[in-house]
């Protein structure tokens, strides 16, 4: 996918590396990491693709994504003034703030009834997906490269055909009494 | 100026609510175009992928709206396509509700004893069929046994799934790859080609106007990846039309279709029913499970096996019980969604963070194997109403497929609420007994309510002011304009709707033939159910 991503600024990918961290941590990719807060074991929404698939094509929120940093980033600055934060200047404002301040503020932002949830949320449908799913490449090579999100969730592999058949299915037993005004047809009376 | 194509009946919509009558009409004589706005997918279209693009995404809709969020179909066969197929005729009482207005909501010629020899038309054309113990799946079991550790019953849902080619994969929603699923491509769809009728798919309609003895129904053809590209645009007169795109589209085209027809009956768009949906995620202590149930698999396992199945296969109908008061009653199915939308919305139970996001999330989503989700289908207020419609179809589209924005608002009142609680406390009871599991209801915060099940938005009834249809199906004031779909169904059911939907559009046919002989085309009700076929493939012959 000649993904929309190559064209973000690297502090805006920064951003929103930040942001799906978030909402589904992962461990740092290397020692000096900072978009990624390291708050959680095994990879998280960024390792799992969160960034291209915001910015995928596909998903349509591509456009959107350099006016919901500066917005995020705005709020972030914020947020700092009100609590007391001092922020490193060197990365963008989000991505200065720790992991507790970053899950406070995302949670502030999606709180129902808030003028901008309808700008967050999807960001963050987007980051759960990503790290769910792995909607931005193909599940079954996704699974072979040992996706973040789907081997940590124990999502199975496919036979060799790449669909999923699952022919121990059922105890084979009976576990409760039907309805007793259960109909010939199995229906409700 | 190109002549503009004529026939005899429109239908609007490919789902359970069109692929019905235009079967039928079509096999009685008529000539039938149904014009379905989503792709025409068959066979290996349908793919085991979560990629964006695959047909996950390209047959399926998921519009947000304000406070209600509703998933369906997108293709031919709409809903059938990617739903779970289990197919319960809805309780007597269901028929008897009197809702907020007092009154009975259904019209006085319809209750169960009444439907009952529609809905026997749709499981022979299906067909449906009763499950045993052998096709419940390991959630539908553990919940069963749960349900009997509680003291409740539990049943085996019917269903149109055909077993012996069902692997039980539980990639439903991105359509049955085994044509194990009955869906419509196997039955009434191909029934209405083999007579004649053409389906055209990626064909929108917007509106519709009048015309001399008909009307003309407007539509624009829609790129087949990216959906918000309008490729061109076109209009076919008939004599009769037939909406049935949906409870969530059908007020859309009926109120772009004012300006030209005149002012709709006030209840169209209104009355919107999400059949009290909602979800409970349980995580359950398989060691419990081994000691309290009893339960174990060959392997050793006593569970892990939330993966494995074919959707809802096992029920507790302990609470769909006429002598309850309304809002008390609802049924409650073991369900599964697959990741994505069936792990956005669970919460952590007992989460010192927030709930659905976050660390305490992941370590929830590392059991996800031990996930069992619980289906609350209970009564609402019918308190959905739909806004002006938007330029084009049904909502703004956001991705190229999938997610758009809708004008639906919805509130729910306290009775909704207070039928949602009593079912959740409920499942909390049977599934954290003894130490079972730990439950939460999905997150009604994050993005409001959601559901599969969208009805209501144009209803049957005998009160003008509160029902769109009569008790035929035909839009108050607009004859020759009928609605088949689930926005026809007054209210919610407590139980999967498409079985009543459709038992519904076979019922309104025989009208619909008439209204149609009327109008000068030789047309006659044929009553046997269509051929059954065994491969979705579709023949080369007979697209447009
Ligand atoms: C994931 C999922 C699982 C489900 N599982 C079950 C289940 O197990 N049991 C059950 O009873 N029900 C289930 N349902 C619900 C069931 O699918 C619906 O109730 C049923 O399909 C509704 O039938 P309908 O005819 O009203 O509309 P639909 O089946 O939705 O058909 C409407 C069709 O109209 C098309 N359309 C919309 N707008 C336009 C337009 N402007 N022009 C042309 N075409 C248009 C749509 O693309 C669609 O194909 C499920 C739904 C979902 C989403
Ligand atoms: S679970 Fe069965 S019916 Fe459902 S998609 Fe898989 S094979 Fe088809």
């Amino acid at each position: 996918m000649p993904s929309e991503a190559t064209r973000l600024t690297v502090s805006e990918v920064m951003t929103l590396e930040a942001f799906a961290d978030t909402i589904i941590p992962g461990e740092r990719r290397y020692a000096t990491d900072r978009a990624v807060a390291g708050a959680a074991d095994g990879g998280g929404a960024v390792a799992a693709g969160a960034v291209d698939l915001m910015a995928s094509e596909e998903g349509g929120i591509g456009g959107l994504l350099p006016t919901l940093v500066i917005g995020l980033n705005d709020h972030a600055q914020a947020y700092a003034e009100k609590h007391d934060r001092t922020l490193d200047d060197s990365v963008p404002a989000f991505v200065a703030l720790d992991f507790d301040d970053r899950t406070a503020l995302a949670a502030a932002l999606m709180a129902p009834g808030t003028d901008e949830q309808d700008l967050w949320v999807p960001l963050a449908m987007f980051s759960v997906m990503a790290w769910d799913t792995g909607a931005s490449v193909h599940t079954t090579e996704a699974l072979a490269a040992g996706h973040p999100g789907l081997t940590t969730m124990g999502f199975t592999e496919p036979d060799a055909d790449g669909l999923w058949r699952f022919p121990d299915f059922s105890y084979r037993r009976v576990l409760a009494s039907p309805h007793p005004h259960t109909t010939p047809s199995g229906d409700p009376a | 100026m190109t002549a503009i194509e004529t026939t005899d009946v429109v239908v609007i919509g490919s789902g359970f609510g069109g692929a019905i009558p235009a079967y039928r009409l079509a096999a009685g004589g008529a000539r039938v175009v149904v014009l379905e706005r989503g792709p025409w997918l068959t066979g290996e279209d349908f793919e085991h992928d979560f990629k964006f693009g695959s047909s996950s995404t390209r047959a399926f809709e998921f519009t947000m709206g304000d406070g209600m969020n509703i998933l369906g179909g997108n293709c031919v066969g709409g809903g059938s396509v990617v739903y779970f197929a289990a197919m319960p005729r809805a309780p007597r009482y269901a028929f008897e509700r009197l809702g907020g207005a007092g009154r009975r909501m259904w019209p006085a010629a319809i209750d169960r004893p009444a439907l009952d020899p529609w809905y026997d038309k749709v499981a022979e054309s299906l067909p449906i069929s009763r499950q045993d113990w052998n096709d419940v799946t390991y959630s539908g079991g553990l919940f069963a046994a749960a349900c009997a550790h509680a003291g409740r019953t539990a049943n085996p849902v019917p269903a149109a799934i055909d077993r012996a080619k069902c692997t039980n994969c539980n990639w439903m929603m991105s359509g049955c790859r085994f044509d194990a699923k009955r869906s419509l491509l196997l039955n009434y769809l191909p029934g209405a080609l083999a007579h004649g009728a053409q389906i055209r798919a990626l064909h929108e309609v917007q509106r519709l106007s009048r015309i001399d003895g008909g009307y003309r129904v407007h539509f624009n053809t829609v790129h087949d990846v990216d959906y918000r590209e309008v490729t061109g645009s076109g209009a076919i007169d008939c004599k009769v039309v037939i909406v049935a795109a949906g409870a969530a589209a059908t007020p859309a085209i009926l109120q772009r279709s004012e300006e030209d027809l005149g002012t709709m009956p006030a209840a169209v768009g209104r009355y919107f029913s999400g059949n009290g949906e909602r979800l409970n995620t349980a995580v359950v202590d398989e060691n419990r499970v081994r000691e309290v149930l009893g339960l174990s698999r060959p392997d050793g396992r006593a569970y892990e096996a939330y993966q494995i199945g074919k959707g809802p296969v096992c029920a507790t109908w302990d609470w769909l019980d006429e002598n309850l008061p309304e809002f008390h009653r609802y049924s409650l199915e073991q369900l599964y969604f697959p990741p994505g939308f069936g792990t956005i919305l669970a919460q952590v139970r007992d989460a010192t963070g927030p709930t659905w996001f976050g660390a305490e999330k992941k370590e929830m989503l590392r059991r996800w194997q031990s996930w069992l989700t619980v289906f609350i289908m209970s009564e609402d207020d019918n308190e959905g109403v739909f806004g002006p419609p938007p330029e084009t179809g049904n909502a703004d589209r956001i991705s190229q497929q999938m997610l758009s924005r809708g004008p639906l608002r919805y509130d729910p009142t306290a009775n909704t609420r207070a039928a949602w609680a009593r079912a959740d406390a409920d499942v909390r009871d049977i599934l954290e007994r003894d130490g079972l599991a730990k439950v939460m209801p999905w997150s009604d915060e994050v993005i409001g309510a959601y559901t599969v099940h969208p009805l209501s938005s144009c209803r049957i009834g005998d009160d003008p002011e509160t029902s769109a249809l009569d008790d035929t199906h035909e839009l108050r004031d607009h004859p020759g304009i009928f609605v088949t779909d689930g926005s026809s169904v007054p209210g919610a059911l407590t139980v999967n709707p498409a079985f009543t939907i459709a038992a519904l559009a076979e019922r309104a046919v025989p009208g619909i033939v008439e209204a149609v002989a009327r109008r000068g085309v030789p047309v006659r009700y044929v009553a046997e159910p269509p051929e059954a076929v065994s491969s979705s493939r579709r023949p080369l012959l007979t697209q447009a």
